[in-house]
């Protein structure tokens, strides 16, 4: 499997979950493992571009997919302006759910730039803050929203 | 730490792969699709097959179309769309809006990328939301085995809790729900907080007549007990009625009265009763609102 444009070859048991061989094999602790019943979201990873919970992934199903995590946002110029943003926002507090909440509002900008803090809060949905600090992640999301259309020129 | 117990994995090539390699295995082998359900129930022990047969890569299994003409024809849902394609498809929610409904308020957008319909059903959760909308909508499962294709009614299709028609050597293909020229449907749920299972929920298919009577209807009713997820006593009721809120109000009473719910953390057996009700009323309303739109845009 390709994991942040590397490939890796395992031989792992079929039971080994993603959220795991992520963490504990290939050492990319980014991604957190929180409530293992796919209600929280902190494990969340991109695999073949759409967001999925990885404690609910088997590791063998994503032989031969693309998986990114969270320590591929940042690029060769610097954060990822999500990742900004939530430092700008106070978007993180604990920093337990911020993994997941980064990787979904990543997903969400590029397919929506400019959503509504409905949609917003409709995208994170499946993401448990246990800070409760929603307020700060919702303007998050919309500040990188905000800061990517200036960047593009958009008025 | 919860992992599931030891298992053996095959990736599927084919639909006929699954099925041999569910014949070889017996009942000890499920077959995994988004595994949302099956991977915590595994977890939890609750589940523990010797063989998981993973279909993901059977694309044949996947996609929505519409097959047939406008009256004698269906939308076909294959058994690997996941519930996100399911919200997103506009032929899906320009016949059915009861599909888009529903697929809003299912889990959670992470979840749904990963979810699929067939999963969904074939779990047969009693609280599944996806379960009263196919009997609302007379949908019609299609399950392969050894001996080819064979079709199943969605109103027979579940025997009890987490059992279905699909028998240990099969697999569900798609579902085709019949399409049907002028008929409005909706779906209404309360749930505790986004993404929860139902505390209640209801879904009504509405075909109006000439004078605004009943011409035909689907109720189905999910978290409150009823084994097929169908509100039959309600639809007898109204059929051949005016539409208008004397018979939506009567269908409601009907409704109520008819389910079993059984008390749990989501709620006391009253409560669920009230709430079978009153969304079937409102599913009602909704569904015969859009009718009427439908008919006065056409």
């Amino acid at each position: 499997m390709t994991v942040n444009g590397v490939e890796h070859v395992r031989d792992v048991e079929p039971r080994l979950l993603l959220v795991h061989l992520l963490r504990d094999e290939l050492r990319l602790t980014g991604t957190h493992w929180g409530c293992d019943t796919s209600n929280c979201g902190a494990c969340t990873v991109w695999m073949d571009g759409l967001p999925v919970k990885s404690c609910t992934v088997l590791a063998v199903m994503a032989d031969g997919r693309s998986v990114r995590t969270v320590e591929d946002l940042e690029g060769p110029f610097g954060l990822d302006q999500v990742q900004q943003s939530f430092m700008d926002c106070h978007g993180l507090q604990c920093g337990f759910c911020t993994p997941g909440m980064l990787m979904t509002a990543r997903k969400l900008l590029d397919d929506n730039p400019d959503p509504t803090d409905t949609e917003i809060r409709e995208a994170i949905s499946g993401q448990i803050c246990r800070c409760t600090g929603y307020r700060n992640i919702v303007a998050a999301i919309r500040h990188a929203a905000d800061a990517e259309a200036a960047g593009r020129g958009d008025t | 730490m919860q992992v599931p117990a030891f298992f053996e994995y095959q990736r599927a090539t084919s639909v006929e792969h699954v099925v041999t390699l569910l014949e070889r295995f017996g009942p000890e082998a499920r077959i995994v699709a988004g595994g949302h359900s099956l991977i915590p129930m595994m977890k939890l022990r609750l589940a523990q097959p010797e063989l998981l047969v993973d279909v993901n890569d059977l694309h044949e299994l996947a996609g929505i179309t519409v097959d047939g003409s406008v009256d004698a024809g269906h939308l076909r849902i294959g058994a690997l769309t996941r519930h996100a394609e399911l919200l997103a498809s506009s032929v899906a929610g320009e016949h059915f809006p009861i599909l888009h409904d529903a697929e809003r308020v299912i889990a959670d957008p992470v979840v749904r990328n990963r979810g699929t319909i067939g999963g969904s059903v074939c779990q047969a959760d009693p609280s599944e939301d996806l379960s009263g909308v196919f009997t609302a909508l007379r949908a019609v499962a299609v399950i392969r085995g050894a001996d080819g294709d064979r079709t199943v009614p969605m109103r027979e299709f579940f025997h009890g809790p987490y059992e279905t028609a699909v028998r240990p050597a099969e697999i569900l293909v798609e579902l085709r729900v019949p399409l049907r020229t002028g008929a409005g449907s909706a779906y209404v749920k309360v749930d505790r907080r986004a993404g929860d299972w139902a505390v209640a929920a209801a879904g009504a298919v509405v075909s109006l007549g000439p004078g605004g009577v009943v011409d035909e209807v689907g109720i189905g009713l999910t978290a409150v007990g009823d084994a097929d997820f169908t509100a039959v006593e309600a639809e007898d009721l109204l059929r051949g009625r005016v539409a208008d809120e004397d018979a939506f109000a009567a269908a409601g009473a009907v409704a109520a009265e008819h389910c079993r719910p059984t008390a749990d953390q989501r709620g006391p057996v009253d409560y669920k009763r009230h709430l079978a009700g009153e969304l079937t009323v409102r599913a009602l309303r909704d569904a015969v609102a859009r009718a009427r739109r439908g008919r006065s845009a056409g």
